[in-house]
């Protein structure tokens, strides 16, 4: 995978990442993730590019204050938008009405150009707004988080997992990529090729599998009976009341710029 | 003396490596530090297993501080009793925090979260691991993983430790580390290793596992490790 598509789990597992103190941190993690949640509600629903260009400009801002790396941000956002990109040329192609230009044989829409526009705005102000609220968080505390906002605790457990194991199993595989490498494998286009891929990705699974019957086992060793405590205490401070009173103004007001 | 942990006539089969204790004999008594060699595969980890419930023997008895254990809901009480120490360390530091994975144990034994929490400080601090209370578990080094795993398992106040391997893949010093902290523990242990210089260290006794039958070994006891049993 090319360097700036890199996953950006890859920087979480560290934590450690260079990341100074903001303001956003302040602000108690619980109220970050639903200020995104209902940030992300409000834009999503909107149509009007007043909105959305608010909406784009608060993101940007608060990405600012959250003093969010230039470069990675940029990297994380410019992966997203690859997702969206086909889906971005292709409408204006694809969506019927006034004809804007024409380009090989094909008419391209007003409609679908604007409509085009707005999923691209729509889409980079939430990330951005999630990059700044809740991505400076670590996936512990985002998991802590959702716990005490009462997501069911599957849910929490799988996350924490995921955060705990990802680079366990990212090891076992560039391990086995590593001896494959060291028995001269390159990738090619042949059969030889596809089925060593696949042989170790199976391998993969089945020592993942492998090794989570051994966790099962080894919590149940320590006496694990299906209960999970959480060692963390949150309790909303002097920012959320401000954050809080802030946000719910702000939001109401975009939402009601809808209906000017 | 009545034995800690007894086995009589265990018995245990994989479908396809067949036979792997054929009717062993066992008994663990107080203070004792038992070595448990065998070839890779002889079925040590699986003995071991067995001991605290976490696979079900075919055949035989299992008596555990004073009682017969023969269904799940006995061998929680004996996980809680006979600390295991998972040969990779990865198995076992599951949580977050270093703090967090220490105060598991207590907490499930029913401790309150100020109880656990002070139990794992006290537990690190003794094994001379205080400050990594915050690390994240998984950016340690090996040594620090098996010494928190260590831990863990001390947290729980254990009678008896189950000790998988543990100085596999450990540098000297970690190592000698591990040994040193080892040997000052009062606790029973049964240990499995390949580490033929770790066990002279430690063993009080020696079995191996070959053919699927426990034998008992001679050890070839250093004059240091005389003296200092007799004293313990």
């Amino acid at each position: 995978m090319p360097q700036f598509l890199e996953h950006s789990g890859t920087s979480w597992k560290g934590q450690r990442l260079k990341h100074t103190q903001s303001l956003i941190d302040s602000v108690d993690p619980r109220v970050r993730v639903v200020a995104a949640f209902f940030f992300a509600l409000v834009v999503v629903s909107s149509a009007q590019f007043s909105v959305l260009l608010i909406g784009l400009g608060t993101a940007l801002v608060m990405a600012r204050l959250a003093h969010l790396n230039f470069k990675r941000t940029l990297r994380r956002v410019i992966a997203m938008d690859m997702f969206m990109i086909f889906l971005v040329i292709m409408l204006p192609f694809t969506t019927p009405g006034e004809a804007l230009f024409e380009l090989g044989g094909f008419l391209a829409s007003k409609e679908g150009l604007l409509h085009a526009c707005q999923i691209a705005l729509k889409a980079n102000a939430v990330v951005l707004c999630l990059l700044a609220l809740v991505g400076t968080m670590s996936a512990t505390t985002l998991g802590y988080a959702m716990a005490r906002l009462r997501v069911p605790d599957k849910l929490v457990h799988l996350l924490l997992f995921t955060v705990r194991y990802l680079d366990v199993i990212g090891q076992e595989y560039k391990r086995m990529r590593r001896a494959m490498q060291a028995r001269a494998f390159v990738l090619r286009t042949d059969r030889h090729t596809w089925r060593s891929i696949g042989y170790l990705v199976g391998m993969l699974l089945v020592r993942s599998l492998e090794r989570s019957e051994r966790i099962a086992d080894a919590m149940k060793c320590r006496g694990y009976n299906g209960r999970f405590y959480l060692m963390d205490e949150m309790a909303l401070g002097h920012p959320d009341f401000v954050f809080i009173p802030l946000c719910a103004l702000f939001l109401g007001a975009l939402t009601g710029l809808n209906f000017i | 003396m009545t034995a800690l942990i007894e086995t009589r006539g265990l018995f245990y089969r994989y479908p396809r490596r067949g036979v792997v204790l054929d009717k062993v004999d066992f008994a663990l008594y107080p203070g004792e530090r038992v070595a448990l060699t065998g070839a890779n595969g002889a079925g040590k980890t699986t003995f071991l297993h067995l001991l605290v419930g976490l696979k079900k023997a075919k055949g035989g008895e299992i008596h555990a501080f004073g009682e017969l254990r023969s269904e799940e809901k006995h061998f929680v009480e004996v996980r809680a009793r006979a600390g295991f120490l998972f040969q990779d360390p990865d198995d076992q530091l599951f949580c977050p925090t270093v703090l967090e994975d220490v105060a598991f144990g207590p907490l499930n034994l029913g401790k309150s979260r100020d109880e656990a929490l002070q139990i794992a400080r006290e537990t690190l601090a003794s094994l001379g691991m205080d400050g990594f209370e915050e690390r994240v578990t998984h950016q340690l080094s090996g040594g620090e993983k098996r010494m928190i795993t260590l831990a863990c398992v001390l947290a729980m106040n254990p009678d008896v430790l189950l000790l998988d391997e543990p100085s596999t893949a450990l540098d000297t010093e970690a190592r000698r580390r591990l040994l040193n902290t080892l040997k000052s523990l009062p606790h029973a242990m049964i240990i499995i290793s390949h580490d033929d210089e770790f066990l002279t260290e430690l063993e009080t006794r020696r079995v191996r596992l070959s053919d699927a039958k426990l034998v008992e070994e001679p050890i070839q006891q250093t004059v240091a490790v005389v003296s200092e049993t007799e004293a313990a």
